[in-house]
Formats: structure tokens, C-alpha cells, sequence
């Protein structure tokens, strides 16, 4: 009988996730905060006539009324318009570069665990000196070199993140691989290649899985803060730390508030959410698990 | 048994650990297998015994080079398996499998039944995909499982119907070699015989060498041909079984075999209680390494190491009383 309901138990290990992720209260409302932003910035450009890009010289600083419910700003362009075309680009930036840093930090931790010697030495090395530059002046180097763009801000903060990602996989990597279905996969004749992906890659996967969701949060803050300083997405192109640049002078902070609370509170939001969810993730994932 | 034949011949095998802190403390070896010379015939199952931390199971996956051996050679059919190329290792490995101790971790989780049992097919490209799947069909049902259990995950099983999964995938490449490192102590006592017999059965059918590594003499002597004593990193005694345990020679093979508890109260047996734990490896005992616990131990014993000799009849023994006897004889 009881080891009837342990075997049903652990048939159902992603109902069991689904159902552990679905009594975390703040995940679920973060998850559908975050969806309802998701799906404004993604279909409201397509249904309604957003015109981010053009100024009118008539509506310079205008209040939040009439056609402009969020207000204009210095040269008369919609607020409300750029907010929703700015969450487009900090959503994007947000994910490729946590993507990309996934794509180069993964790769190179499973190779530093299972290899160890001087690979581990050359990767985990590599690390410490990405890791102990302040990572906003590293960015701000490399967007000085490419240039400011979207592309450029999203490859710099996406290499700039691999560190974290190779750290964590490499740190479950070198447990991973004592355990006796690697060892017997080694004593079968199994290529190392395959070994990695199919053995351990999928047995190490989680802890990056709950980053991923904390590194798109910290990328969308990189990409704020690159911009409000100038480095990041460049006008007319717009994103919520470049809306809240252009409310740099002290008369638009005291004065003028519509130019960028909304993009401010809008950014808070989606960073926090985002992290809840993480939190969420994570404590469903594996409630032993603390990071 | 015609044993003439000798698959594996180990000389000198050492198998040492760096030991040391972090921090540049102290640093010295661990000597867990040091100078083994072993013979393991074709189509014989070999007992390997010994207390917890000898050296059996570093001494198995020696052999199969899981761990690169310090010095020695491991000749397996005429080629020192120390010395192959990775490649040329890779190719080596179909011949010989390894069955782990721990049916719970030496599944990977992540893979069905199906895709566990054909791995070693997949990894040297044997057959199509059809054909594997036949083969993993026919040896699933030779290993006691059913169909019903192709698609499902390990963790769905107990631990008696796991062992039987990974001696299924040991077996699918049909080696000539396999090291069952304690392949029933993780279970419980009432699956143990039903696994024990199954490998009996597979051995004659599919006709494997296997070195059986145990901590529990009633088990090998169940299933070996042979029995091999481990202490402290070295071969004490090697002879037949049935030799083995009616005629024990090394003081340490005695007081192992009369820790055998016997099922019947009435039976009283003078036990001879060895003082002690196993001195650590770390700094083993000059001379012989029993010496410490021996209850015949003298000065020689402290200061000269005894070397395995034939007593007569295949029965090799490192001790120096039985040199004399041996020559007695």
C-alpha cells in the first residue's frame, strides 16, 4: 500500500511542480501581473495607433488629458506610446541577454566540471575577472566600443552575465558527475559529448532555470540604467530607462511627473514580478533547495 | 573448470590517493590498493572480500580504468589497459561492463527504461534502431521485466526490479569481463537471492568473467569460483571456495570466517574477535599489514612484508606461518 503511493507520488513529479508553483500565491499574481504587460506591450502596438515617434511641436510638456493620457514629453511625442514601445525593448533586451548569457555561461561551466584540470582553471578564472569589474563600468566600456544600439546593449549585458550562469552550473556539475549513473555511463563506452548533455546537462539544469528568471530581471535594470546614462537604446528608439533620461532636469522631477513615473513604476513592477516568479519557480522546483 | 586460460593478469597494481587539506596541510597518500598481483580466469566469477575502506571497489574500478591506476599493468586479452589511447579505451569498454552497488543512483533520472538499457548500443552504433530495440525487448525479458515497463522512469521501480535494469544494460553488449561491485547490498534480503541467481543464470548463458566484490562472505560464496581477501589494500589469501572456507590459512581469512553467524542457537562457535578498526590507510602498518591485529603476530611480522605463495593446490597466501607450512606440505 505504501509503496503504491510513493509510486504515484513520483509519477506525477511536473504535477507535483505545477501544483507546488500553484500555491505560491506571489508567484501566481506575478505571473499574471507580468502577462498582462507581456500581452499590452506585445498586441496593443498592433490594435491601437501608437505613434511613438512623432513630435508635435503644438503639445510640448503636455499634461496627461485629452488624446495624451500619459502626456508628451520635451518634443511633444506620446508618452503613452513610448511606454509600451519602451517595454518592447527592455522585455527584449531583457531575455535575449539572459539568453545569450545562458548560451555561453552553461556551455562553459559543464565543460570546466566534467573536464576540471586546466579547463576548470582557464573558465572559473575567466570568471573571477568578469565577475570582480563593477559590471556597470565593464558595459559601459563595451558600449563605447560598439556604439549604442539595441544589438550592441543586448550582446554586452548578455556577455557581461555569463559569469553567474558558468558558476552555478559548474557548482552542480561537480556533483553530478560522481554520481554512479555518469560513472557507469563512463564504464559503458558513452562519448563524452553525450555524457554531458544527455547525464548531466538535464540533472544540473535547475538551478540555472531559476536564474534565468533573476538574470532577466537584472538585465532589464542593466539596460535602465545604461540608457538613463546615455549608453543604452538610443532616441527616437525608446525604452523605459531612456524615457526616464529625458526626465533628467530637475524642473521635469519636480514639475512634470507624468514624464516618468509611469515608465519608473512600470519597470518596479515587471523586475519584481519577474522575481517572484523565480521565487516561485524554484520553491517548486525543489523545496529543499536555497540559493 | 578448465581455468588455464587467463583473461585478466594484474602485476603490481597501485592504486594511490593524494590526501592533503586545502590549505597545505599535511600531505601524503592514501594507499587503496597497493601491489595487487591477480590472475582472473576465463569464465570464472571471482569474489573479491574484505572490510569496508580495503580497497575492494577502488580495485574493481581500477581495473576498468574509472580511476587511472598509480602503477601496474592490467593486461586484458594482451593489451595493457593502462596504457590505451582514449579512443582505443572507448573501443575496450564494450568488453567489459560494470554492475554499481547502488541501484538508486546508477540510473540516470532523467532517461526511460528503453533509452537506459540501449545507451550501449547507441554509444558504439550497433544495429539500427529496430534492431536495438528487439535486443533491449529480448534482454528485458530475460532480466524479468515486462514490456509495460519500457517507457517508464527508474524512480517508478524498486530496487530489486532496478538492479535487474542496470544488469540488463551490463549485459546488452555482451561482454566478456564484468565487475559487479556489491551488486545486492543495497537490497533487501528477500529480492538479494532472486538477483543473486539471476546473474548465476545469466553468467553460464552468456558466458562473462565477473569479479564479484562483497563484504558479505555468504553471499560469495553463493555465487564465486574463487575467493580473493582484501585488508588494507593487499591480497592476503586467493584459493578456490570450497578451500577457502574449509581450509582457511591467513589468521585475517579465519577471523572473518568465523564471524559468520550461523542460524542456530544451539550451534556454539569459538569466535575469534578481531581488537580494533582497520588501521587507516592513510599510514598503514610496517611489515604485514595485520600485524597490528593478529593474535599471532611477532617481531617479523613488524618489520618484514610477506609475499603471496602457493601453499599447494592454487591456494596463495601472504603470511609467514604459512610459508612454513606451505613448505611443510
Amino acid at each position: 500500500m505504501g509503496k503504491r503511493k510513493k509510486e504515484q507520488e513520483s509519477y506525477s513529479y511536473m504535477r507535483d511542480v505545477i501544483e507546488r508553483f500553484c500555491h505560491h500565491k506571489a508567484a501566481l499574481v506575478s505571473v499574471f501581473i507580468l502577462g498582462v504587460i507581456v500581452l499590452a506591450v506585445c498586441i496593443l502596438p498592433l490594435t491601437m495607433e501608437l505613434e511613438p515617434y512623432t513630435t508635435n511641436s503644438g503639445a510640448v510638456y503636455a499634461k496627461p488629458e485629452g488624446n495624451y493620457i500619459l502626456g508628451t514629453d520635451e518634443i511633444g511625442r506620446d508618452l503613452f506610446s513610448r511606454l509600451i514601445y519602451g517595454g518592447r525593448t527592455s522585455l527584449f533586451v531583457g531575455v535575449v541577454s539572459m539568453l545569450l548569457s545562458v548560451a555561453i555561461g552553461v556551455p562553459l561551466g559543464i565543460l570546466a566540471g566534467y573536464y576540471k584540470g586546466w579547463v576548470e582553471t582557464i573558465v572559473l578564472r575567466m570568471a573571477d575577472v568578469f565577475m570582480s569589474f563593477p559590471s556597470i563600468v565593464l558595459c559601459i566600456v563595451l558600449v563605447s566600443i560598439l556604439g549604442p544600439s539595441i544589438t550592441a546593449v543586448t550582446i554586452v549585458i548578455g556577455i557581461t552575465g555569463w559569469p553567474q550562469f558558468a558558476r552555478i552550473i559548474y557548482s552542480k556539475v561537480i556533483i553530478t558527475r560522481e554520481m554512479e549513473y555518469v560513472q557507469s555511463a563512463k564504464s559503458t563506452g558513452i562519448k563524452d559529448g553525450r555524457i554531458m548533455t544527455q547525464y548531466i546537462l538535464p540533472n544540473a539544469l535547475s538551478p540555472v532555470l531559476i536564474n534565468m528568471t533573476f538574470r532577466t530581471a537584472q538585465a532589464i535594470l542593466m539596460e535602465a540604467s545604461l540608457s538613463f546614462l546615455g549608453l543604452g537604446v538610443k532616441p527616437p528608439a525608446a525604452s523605459w530607462g531612456n524615457i526616464l533620461q529625458y526626465a533628467q532636469t530637475i524642473s521635469s522631477l519636480t514639475m512634470r511627473p507624468w514624464m516618468w513615473v509611469p515608465a519608473g513604476i512600470l519597470m518596479v513592477i515587471t523586475v519584481v514580478t519577474i522575481n517572484f516568479i523565480g521565487d516561485g519557480i524554484r520553491d517548486a522546483l525543489d523545496p529543499k533547495l536555497k540559493i | 573448470m578448465n581455468r588455464q586460460e587467463e583473461l585478466i593478469k594484474i602485476q603490481n597494481l597501485k592504486k594511490y590517493f593524494n590526501a592533503g587539506n586545502a590549505f597545505g596541510g599535511k600531505k601524503g597518500k592514501v594507499y587503496a590498493v597497493d601491489n595487487v598481483n591477480l590472475d582472473i580466469y576465463r569464465g570464472e566469477t571471482l569474489g573479491l572480500v574484505g572490510e569496508s575502506g580495503c580497497g575492494k571497489s577502488t580495485l574493481g574500478r581500477t581495473i576498468l580504468r574509472l580511476n587511472e591506476a598509480t602503477e601496474g599493468e592490467i593486461d586484458f586479452g594482451g593489451k595493457d589497459i593502462n596504457r590505451l589511447k582514449r579512443e582505443e579505451l572507448r573501443q575496450m569498454r564494450r568488453r567489459m561492463q560494470m554492475i554499481f552497488q547502488d541501484p538508486y543512483s546508477s540510473l540516470n533520472p532523467r532517461m526511460t527504461i528503453m533509452e537506459i538499457i540501449r545507451s550501449p548500443l547507441d554509444a558504439f552504433k550497433i544495429g539500427t534502431t529496430e534492431e536495438r530495440e528487439e535486443k533491449v525487448l529480448q534482454l528485458m525479458e530475460r532480466v524479468g521485466l515486462g514490456k509495460q515497463h519500457l517507457f517508464r522512469y527508474p524512480h517508478e521501480f524498486s530496487g530489486g526490479q532496478r538492479q535487474r535494469v542496470v544488469i540488463a544494460k551490463a549485459l546488452i553488449l555482451n561482454p566478456e569481463f564484468v565487475v559487479a561491485d556489491e551488486p545486492v547490498s543495497a537490497l533487501d534480503v528477500s529480492v538479494r537471492s532472486q538477483i543473486l541467481n539471476l546473474m548465476k543464470e545469466l553468467q553460464s548463458e552468456f558466458n562473462f568473467t565477473c569479479l564479484f566484490i562483497s563484504h558479505d562472505l555468504s553471499v560469495v560464496k553463493h555465487i564465486s569460483n574463487r575467493v580473493a581477501v582484501m585488508y588494507l589494500g593487499q591480497i592476503v589469501e586467493i584459493t578456490d571456495k570450497r578451500e577457502l572456507y574449509e581450509n582457511p590459512c591467513h589468521p585475517y581469512t579465519k577471523a572473518l570466517l568465523s564471524a559468520i553467524p550461523i542460524p542456530d542457537a544451539r550451534v556454539k562457535v569459538k569466535r575469534q574477535i578481531l581488537k580494533g578498526d582497520v588501521p587507516s590507510p592513510y599510514n598503514p602498518p610496517s611489515g604485514c599489514r595485520f600485524h597490528t591485529r593478529c593474535p599471532m603476530a611477532t617481531d617479523r611480522c613488524k618489520e618484514e612484508a610477506p609475499t603471496l605463495c602457493d601453499v599447494g593446490g592454487n591456494h596463495m597466501v601472504a603470511c609467514h606461518f604459512c610459508e612454513a607450512t606451505g613448505q611443510a606440505k
